[in-house]
């Protein structure tokens, strides 16, 4: 049995990911995760200077899901090199870099301090829907996402995934933005904008007012848009919402990605990630499969 | 610091010892490596609610692997632990946070402070500490919990909001009424007891170490939901913003903004 993906020449040891922001660095998992047991880890957005993020209440609970409105805190490239790239380094497993910023130049900061870094791919958060500046303003838009994109593009030496948001009226129309302006991949879906109001209090729960909704919620949601994307560009796409064990992985592999993330789950169960490794060689040796590869798009 | 688990723990028993505040023994390994202060995170079994409680260890029995939580319906999750019955499971993470300082007050005069449902949290920290120990409970009336509990580990004083028992007013009030005097303070409770406390505390000179708490997410300290202003830069983000779940809850006064 054969679990191996390649994204842009790159090669994961399985198709399963963390999502950016549900993991921290991998530091605050390796208590419950085996690091070496997942195909990536996908780091927490780091901009070129520390970011604050926002006022708390950051999180709150919905129905089947939660919102965050965190704001992208973050130490900075500078710590981020030495301490988390490091921490990383220890471990058999391919780092990925979620890079944030409040400008372009401010991207192309990040991007250029992490040229000679041993990672395996940038992903490039132009999604996030909890800051005022920079990151989904980005997203939204076909030309200001081609523009970033091939920005980024000219500068990376890695490979340069694209992370689109679901906040769009047409999110292929994004995708293929992306793609013409050289993205390597895509990685969808970001949070969903959504909002909860403490109706005893008459007050938003979330100091932000609104934040972003992830979990099995979502994950509906972000199927059919991997659907929709996969059937309009050739390039890659990982593939993430809601899920929780290998049946929802591979919900997404056969809607057309070629890998998975593990987000807000992580927060309900610690050991998600490494679950949904097992669960997807569960299927593939229930239903006969010899190579992951063969699930990739195979809706009918 | 021991290895952080999601452990499942059998429900010993369950009472209610107050208006909606329920008192649970819980066994389960994760007893053995607690620390006063410190919390675990209990999960809801409705698939609806995803999102691990924070609650604070109120009581331990190391021996026997036993953990008491003692803790206030505040909503849904809540609502559905206090309906567990010995034998029943409940899924948990731990053990969480910093917790107290108990190799700081040796030797010293402490006065352990709880306000209403961060009053639990005090018991086992009055256990761990052979000081002498004045312990200022305060209440909304005269629905009191624990306070006999903590008659055993050292001298108690009651305030109530409506005056019914002991002092009217706040725990604050018991200082002043009695002119107790102390060289260090932990508190636990809500966030206007622990702003009077860490004012107090700066004004006579005196160490304090306050719990906090805040909407949390993952409990492990990924996901950043659940942090508090620092009053100097603080080691992880290097901002201001210090994470209640990992390096709290357990903060120095002056170490926050509050």
């Amino acid at each position: 049995m054969n679990t191996e993906v390649k994204i842009a020449g790159v090669t994961f040891k399985n198709p399963v990911m963390t999502a950016s922001g549900t993991f921290g660095s991998g530091m605050e998992y390796s208590d419950f995760v085996d690091l070496n047991r997942l195909g990536a880890v996908v780091t927490k957005g780091v901009a070129n200077v520390p970011w604050e993020g926002n006022p708390t209440p950051r999180v709150a609970e919905v129905y089947g899901g939660m919102l965050n409105a965190i704001g992208l805190q973050n130490p900075g490239i500078d710590v981020f090199m030495e301490r988390d790239l490091a921490f990383l380094q220890k471990y058999d497993t391919n780092v990925i870099v979620n890079v944030c910023g409040k400008t372009v130049s401010d991207y192309l900061e990040v991007v250029e301090r992490l040229s000679d870094a041993p990672i395996a791919m940038l992903e490039i958060n132009v999604s996030c829907p909890n800051v005022k500046e920079g990151a989904i303003a980005f997203g939204q838009k076909a030309d200001s996402l081609y523009d970033i994109t091939s920005q980024v593009k000219k500068k990376a030496k890695q490979p340069v995934i694209m992370k689109l948001s679901p906040n769009v009226t047409d999110i292929t129309e994004m995708a293929k933005a992306a793609e013409a302006a050289g993205a390597d991949a895509l990685s969808m879906i970001n949070t969903i904008t959504g909002m909860k109001i403490d109706i005893h209090r008459k007050k938003f729960v979330l100091a932000n007012k609104t934040g972003g909704m992830s979990g099995p919620a979502v994950k509906p949601v972000a199927v059919r848009m991997v659907y929709q994307t996969a059937q309009a560009v050739k390039i890659p796409i990982i593939g993430m919402g809601g899920i929780g064990n290998g049946e929802d992985a591979v919900e997404f592999l056969l809607a057309g990605a070629s890998a998975v993330a593990v987000g807000a789950m992580n927060f309900v169960n610690p050991y998600t990630t490494v679950e949904v490794v097992e669960g997807i060689e569960a299927y593939m040796r229930q239903h006969g499969i010899e190579n992951v590869t063969e699930l990739i798009g195979a809706v009918e | 610091m021991t290895r952080k688990k999601k452990v499942t723990a059998t429900v010993l028993s369950q009472k209610q010892i107050g208006e909606q505040i329920f008192d649970l023994w819980l066994e389960t390994k994760l007893a053995k490596n607690a620390h006063p202060g410190q919390f675990v995170a209990v999960y809801p079994h409705g698939e609806s609610m995803l999102l691990p409680r924070p609650i604070s260890i109120c009581e331990t029995d190391q021996d026997k692997n036993r953990l008491r939580l003692v803790y206030r319906v505040a909503g849904k999750g809540t609502a559905e632990f206090s309906t567990c019955k010995a034998g029943d499971k409940l899924n948990i993470l731990g053990v969480l946070g910093n917790g107290f300082p108990v190799d700081k007050a040796k030797g010293k005069r402490v006065f352990l402070m709880g306000g209403g449902i961060g009053i639990p949290p005090m018991l086992e920290l009055a256990k761990a500490m052979d000081e002498k120990k004045q312990i200022l409970l305060g209440y909304r009336n005269k629905d009191l919990f624990l306070e006999e509990d903590l008659e055993k580990y050292g001298d108690v004083y009651v305030a109530t909001e409506d005056g019914s028992v002991g002092t009217k007013g706040t725990v604050m009030d018991i200082i002043k009424a009695y002119s107790l005097q102390a060289d260090m303070i932990m508190a636990c409770g809500p966030m206007p007891m622990l702003r009077a406390i860490k004012e107090y505390a700066a004004k006579q000179g005196m160490e304090a170490y306050i719990s906090l708490e805040e909407r949390m997410a993952c409990g492990v300290g990924a996901c950043l939901g659940c942090v508090c202003k620092t009053t100097e830069e603080d080691a992880h983000s290097h901002v201001h913003n210090a994470r209640i779940c990992t390096e709290g809850p357990v903060f120095e006064a002056g170490e926050v903004a509050i």
